[in-house]
């Protein structure tokens, strides 16, 4: 039994300019001590997913009837918010992007810490503080026991983030959940948060759900990859799948896209048009309208996931017509000039 | 989990020059700098540029220091060429790119856009600038007025420099979108009906309406998702090779400036810490700081084992630069000593054509009597 498993999660946003379906029949699963990578582009859904693992969607947000998210074979979807407050900090804990918000600006982060400490596991004020100068220890800040009583304004973007990972790790959660941990970081200090997070797993056997629209990121610290596109997943598997032998269109146009420092080339490779608006995706393949192998099939009917064998998954129909694929190619190049592979 | 040990690594803040292993004496200081480059006839050439913001506080706001955003900045971009200025926050980038077409004012230096010198210039001779050298910004949503349509926008700017009015104004709007691939009828459209990508467009179309030699363009797709980013960057290439445009491009995104340029400088606390052929620079780093820059750059290939350099520690503030090499409390040079701390790096050539700020790397001397 997997530590971790959303089934079907459909979470729709009903709003008056009609019923946006952010996330429209997510699955996946995370295991004890992996690093699971949840990639795609603004309005792909992952961000929702996140906030409905946590229990944190609001209204006008609803996860609809029939989905299911359980941990450890429990199922969280039904919980009340009182049973959920449990769970979340507890055993999935979650971190941000931008810590700033996150945080309270007007008490030290050793008190935030603390807060934690106290709530969830009925420490005593003294105890609390010792334990959050551990935990800042832990996650890499210099003199811990100065930093406890600073408040988040006298602290840098990599340390106010370090600071998140703390808070997030105080309850010692099985799930960390990181939303865009390292986006808004400068690329050094990225290196920094992404080794600690990766020696925190390593050392602590937690799982770690990263979601993030920075491939290079998946690549490095990612044991497996859930590619998603217009609330749906379009491609899942091992990393080395995902970024070796890329299934969907959408997952190799967007390697193709990416410059790479050591690889000069030419033009890149473009994926036309954006992501349409979660008000109305696109009927049949979600993705036809941007696809270079389009045809009558994709325009009118939904693709299945389609095991590829070895966890490898695609949602595709190329992958039932792989003519369609030569026949298009013998035409004209596809995603060239970037980093396809 | 109470008695773990920190990562060394990981325990920032490096101590200053207490720790600093005494001089070894292999300080290289020889070889050609910089500055004593003739670059010919560049069509910018920025020399010792400096912007320092003043710090006020206390009783009566008096200025009690300076933030040194720009500190002594030298370098110039070809005609149709593409220079790309890499940086992390804070190391000035963005302000270099502003003191030059002077929407700040630059404390020192000289700045010379086609032979005239901006530095010197008035009012008047700003405004034709203005028609020469253009800038795009990373969010054009914010430099876009929401209540005017787009073609509005466009047409201000013509009308502004007194380029085209009426039905002429007209038929440039159509034109100038249909060269950033956007459909004419766009032009009576509202900003907020535009995604990211093609208010880019937008506001490189307003770029171009002069019919500029010279684009500063900051961070212009840093804000947008990996495909859109791809079409921006392509079309930026495209009309480069179009209209004969030059560009500085910054951005914090390595790989985005590699991909765009054809030499890089990169930038660290307000200074130039190395330049070269982009591919050089790639290749071959010889900044300790650049080639942390290029280690930490994730590349989309699992698996792929790599020497990736942690740097320690945060960027220092401008308002209190360390002495010496800016870089040097996080430097992991091998040979780093007390010289690191009290010489402060000129930029000097390591390779042909490559500069570099420090001091603990071999010059290049070239063969003479060639």
């Amino acid at each position: 039994m997997a530590l971790l498993e959303v089934r079907d999660l459909r979470t729709y946003f009903h709003t008056e300019g009609g019923v946006a379906k952010a996330v429209d029949g997510v699955s996946f699963h995370v295991e004890r001590g992996e690093v699971l990578g949840i990639v795609g582009e603004s309005g792909c859904g992952k961000s929702v997913t996140s906030l409905s693992v946590m229990g944190l969607v609001s209204e006008p947000g609803r996860i609809e009837e029939g989905s299911s998210i359980t941990y450890d074979g429990r199922e969280l979807t039904t919980l009340s918010e009182k049973e959920m407050r449990g769970i979340r900090g507890n055993d999935i804990a979650m971190i941000f992007q931008e810590p700033m918000t996150s945080l309270n600006p007007v008490f030290p982060v050793g008190d935030q810490i603390s807060e934690a400490l106290r709530l969830h596991r009925g420490l005593k004020k003294k105890e609390a503080r010792g334990r959050a100068i551990e935990l800042l220890q832990l996650v890499g800040i210099p003199v811990p026991e100065r930093r406890v009583d600073e408040y988040p304004h006298q602290l840098s973007g990599g340390m106010r983030q370090r600071v998140m990972i703390a808070m997030a790790l105080a309850n010692e959660p099985d799930v960390l959940i990181a939303d865009e941990p390292t986006t808004a970081l400068d690329v050094t200090i990225q290196a920094q948060i992404l080794e600690l997070l990766d020696e925190l797993r390593e050392r602590l056997g937690m799982a770690i759900v990263l979601i993030t629209h920075d491939l290079g990121v998946v690549a490095e610290v990612c044991d497996r990859v859930v590619v998603m596109y217009a609330g749906q997943v379009v491609e899942e598997g091992p990393v080395g799948d995902i970024f070796g032998r890329p299934s969907h269109p959408y997952t190799q146009g967007l390697l193709a896209a990416v410059p790479r420092p050591d690889r000069r080339e030419g033009t890149l490779a473009v994926i036309p048009g954006t992501v349409p608006p979660p008000t109305n995706w696109p009927t049949g393949c979600r993705f036809h309208d941007r696809c270079p192998y389009a045809w009558d099939l994709t325009r009118e009917k939904m693709p299945p996931l389609f095991d590829l064998g070895g966890d490898h998954r695609s949602r595709c129909w190329l992958v039932e017509h792989p003519e369609r694929r030569e026949e298009v190619e013998r035409t004209r190049p596809v995603f060239t000039g970037g980093a396809a592979q | 989990m109470s008695e773990l040990p920190v990562a060394d690594v990981l325990a920032a803040e490096p101590d200053e020059e207490t720790t600093l292993p005494p001089s070894k004496g292999d300080s290289d200081l020889g070889g050609r700098t910089l500055e004593e480059v003739d670059p010919g006839d560049a069509l910018v050439h920025v020399r010792g540029l400096k912007k320092h913001f003043p710090l006020r506080g206390g009783f009566l706001s008096r200025i009690q220091g300076h933030v040194k955003a720009v500190d002594g900045v030298t370098f110039w971009v070809g005609k149709g060429e593409t220079l790309g200025l890499v940086g992390e926050s804070g190391s000035g980038k963005s302000t270099t790119g502003r003191a030059i077409l002077r929407l700040i004012e630059p404390t020192e230096g000289t700045v010379v856009f086609a032979g005239q010198d901006v530095t010197a210039m008035d009012a008047e001779d700003l405004q034709a600038l203005r028609r020469q050298a253009q800038i795009i910004f990373q969010d054009p949503f914010a430099s876009l007025n929401p209540r005017m349509t787009v073609g509005d926008a466009i047409r201000e700017v013509l009308k502004v420099h007194g380029l085209a009015r009426g039905e002429g104004a007209d038929a440039r709007v159509r034109e100038l979108l249909r060269l950033v691939g956007l459909r004419p009828e766009y032009a009576s459209r509202y900003p907020h009906e535009f995604s990211g990508g093609q208010r880019q467009r937008i506001g490189i179309a307003r770029a171009l309406s002069v019919e500029p030699e010279f684009i500063v363009c900051d961070e212009p797709v840093s804000a947008l998702d990996v495909s859109v980013q791809a079409q921006v960057v392509n079309l930026l290439e495209e009309l480069q090779q179009r209209l004969g445009l030059a560009f500085l491009f910054i951005a914090h995104d390595l790989s985005v400036v590699e991909h765009v340029s054809d030499r890089v400088a990169v930038m660290y606390l307000g200074r130039i810490v190395e330049t070269a052929d982009a591919e050089q620079l790639t290749r071959s780093p010889k900044h300790p700081y650049t080639r942390a820059l290029l280690s930490a750059v994730p590349v989309p290939e699992p698996g792929r084992k790599r020497e990736r350099i942690v740097l320690p520690g945060d960027v220092p503030s401008p308002i209190d630069p360390p002495s010496g090499c800016p870089f040097h409390p996080r430097c992991p040079h091998p040979l780093k000593d007390q010289d690191c701390a009290r010489t402060v790096p000129p930029l000097a050539e390591k390779a042909p054509g490559q500069f570099a700020a420090c001091i603990k790397e071999p010059a290049y001397v070239a063969p003479t009597g060639s």
